[in-house]
């Protein structure tokens, strides 16, 4: 005899711990099998692309802080990648490769907490997380040297970077680079075959490439599903075409791959701080601004705001979690005409349906967490 | 794939663009600029298709979806990615009816428009023809306005705000650091 069932509504957050921040997911359920996955959003929408509107372009590099908070390094510097285009600002080899150092610095960070979390969603209760926040306490620490702030970081400028690093930065960073592979060891040890993990999270969420290439999702969940596009290699930006170092992919385009992935790139960021560290030159962290695109305005504010010329481009780069793009108007004038963000987490949700629809409870849970979103990207 | 050396993404310039759908398609290009291609908005469908099906460049990939509001017109621009052959281009597409502005879909072409199609509905108010589930999505239901066009309100604070200096600040510039 077979049990008939009522279709029933479950709202998963806005205040759950597996959500990551306030996001809702509205679930439709047919005894514990998912029919139907709707998507709310907006708890934490600042619309921050209307405030850039009125503020200068430095004046919004700390809007870039806040949406990715856990990367705030790669927000800053997809921005103000997206305004030197627009002006043709070159910036100096050191600045190139310390934006190179922060934001590798940076992947590893935002990586221990997404595969800490992961663990922690899986039912790896706290203990991973705690070893991962050790780790990324320590490249806090270094950020602070350079910027003095921990999280909101404000680090990067148009031309350059805000102040060189301290005496103190390089050995200390070179100490953290020599002991995480170790750690890295450990974590492996502790995880990969933690049959918790495995159990729930192999052939959960599968990502064909076509799919995965067709829903515009990028990061490590493109690479999950085996399509080896980093846009570090296939469009190098501020120093990556002077390192070496190898994409991770997937096999699979399961949650376990995205798992593995983020754990891989982990590896290869060590890689290139490794090489970084050593072909760091000497020399400015800033370009002098070309004076056509500084000049005083008929007014006390702004006295020197850069204005640069009418026109639009599009920078992007690879956050720690997939494509991060600044689409930017120029109209001439010292602030924006258009500024919208290409937020990786936000597209990343895109096939949330298609991958928990036929899964349980237990499913939607560990494949929210794989997709690995930041609240404050998704509303922004 | 993309190869493992370094290699750089190759920008398909608008004018390029638009002269390869112009003999695909004649007269579906309105105008074009070194940035972009603007595309007719009844051609979109069949034109997106064939960006992403034409073997020289298999724009697989929609990277960006937003729209702009031009004051006397409102834009939608597209920046598309090919993956397997590391190129990029933009198209946009005009809707100049400013009470009710309407655009195709492409959620038929690219299933990664969904989201981003609902966001530009959501806050600049562009309907998009045959989505298959246009809805607010970060504001609320019943929310008066589209708050990304300029006609909508001034943002809190004014225009730069926080730029005056503190008192017996030097009132010097900051050497060009901006």
């Amino acid at each position: 005899m077979t049990v008939q069932t009522e279709p029933f509504v479950v709202n998963l957050g806005p205040q759950h711990p597996s959500t990551h921040g306030v996001f809702r997911l509205r679930l439709t359920l047919d005894g514990e099998r998912i029919i139907d996955a709707d998507m709310v959003m907006g708890y934490l929408h600042r619309s921050m692309e209307k405030l850039a509107e009125e503020r200068t372009y430095t004046q919004n590099i700390p809007f870039t802080d806040r949406t990715d908070y856990l990367a705030a390094m790669t927000g800053n510097l997809a921005y103000v990648i997206a305004v030197e285009q627009l002006c043709g600002i070159e910036p100096p080899d050191r600045a190139q490769w310390l934006r190179t150092i922060m934001c590798e610095l940076q992947r590893i960070a935002s990586h221990c907490m997404a595969v800490g979390i992961f663990a922690n969603d899986c039912g790896a209760w706290q203990t991973p997380v705690m070893h991962m926040l050790r780790d990324r306490e320590k490249v806090l620490d270094l950020f602070e040297m350079a910027c003095g702030a921990r999280l909101t970081l404000n680090y990067m400028r148009i031309g350059g970077v805000s102040r060189d690093v301290p005496p103190e930065f390089m050995p200390t960073a070179r100490k953290l680079i020599k002991d995480l592979p170790k750690k890295l060891d450990e974590y492996e040890d502790l995880l990969l075959e933690n049959e918790i993990i495995v159990e729930r999270s192999r052939g959960i969420g599968v990502l064909t490439p076509e799919q995965a290439m067709a829903h515009s999702v990028s990061g490590p969940m493109l690479r999950a599903s085996g399509v080896a596009w980093d846009i570090r290699k296939a469009d190098p930006y501020a120093a990556y075409d002077k390192v070496d170092f190898d994409i991770a992919v997937g096999v699979h385009g399961d949650v376990y791959d995205r798992f593995v992935v983020r754990l891989a790139e982990m590896r290869e960021s060590v890689k290139i701080l490794e090489q970084a560290l050593e072909l760091i030159p000497e020399g400015p962290v800033h370009a002098q601004l070309p004076t056509a695109t500084v000049q005083p305005i008929d007014q006390p504010v702004a006295p020197l705001a850069i204005r640069p010329p009418v026109g639009e481009a599009y920078g992007r780069i690879e956050s720690p979690r997939g494509e991060l793009g600044f689409y930017l108007i120029s109209d001439g004038s010292p602030a924006p005409f258009r500024f919208h963000i290409r937020s990786p987490s936000y597209i990343n949700l895109t096939p949330l349906k298609l991958m928990s629809v036929g899964g349980t409870v237990a499913d939607a849970i560990v494949i929210l967490g794989s997709v690995d979103i930041i609240v404050g990207e998704v509303d922004r | 794939m993309p190869s493992n050396g370094p290699s750089v993404t190759k920008a398909i310039a608008g004018l390029d663009i638009a002269h390869r759908i112009e003999q695909k398609f004649p007269g579906a290009v309105e105008e074009a600029i070194p940035e972009a291609a603007t595309m007719k908005a009844d051609r979109l469908a069949e034109v997106c298709a064939f960006l992403r099906d034409d073997p020289d460049l298999k724009f697989e990939f929609l990277s960006s979806l937003t729209a702009v509001d031009r004051l006397e017109y409102f834009e939608v621009v597209y920046h598309l990615t090919s993956i397997r052959l590391n190129q990029m281009t933009a198209i946009k597409v005009k809707a100049s009816d400013r009470e009710n502005p309407r655009v195709p879909s492409v959620t038929g072409v690219w299933v990664g428009a969904n989201l981003q199609e609902r966001e530009a509905y959501d806050l600049m108010g562009i309907v998009f023809v045959g989505h298959p589930d246009l809805r607010r999505m970060f504001l609320w239901d019943g929310f008066d306005g589209w708050p990304l066009r300029k006609d909508y309100l001034v943002g809190p604070g004014g225009r730069f705000p926080g730029l005056e200096r503190f008192p017996g600040e030097s009132q010097e510039p900051l050497g060009g650091r901006g």
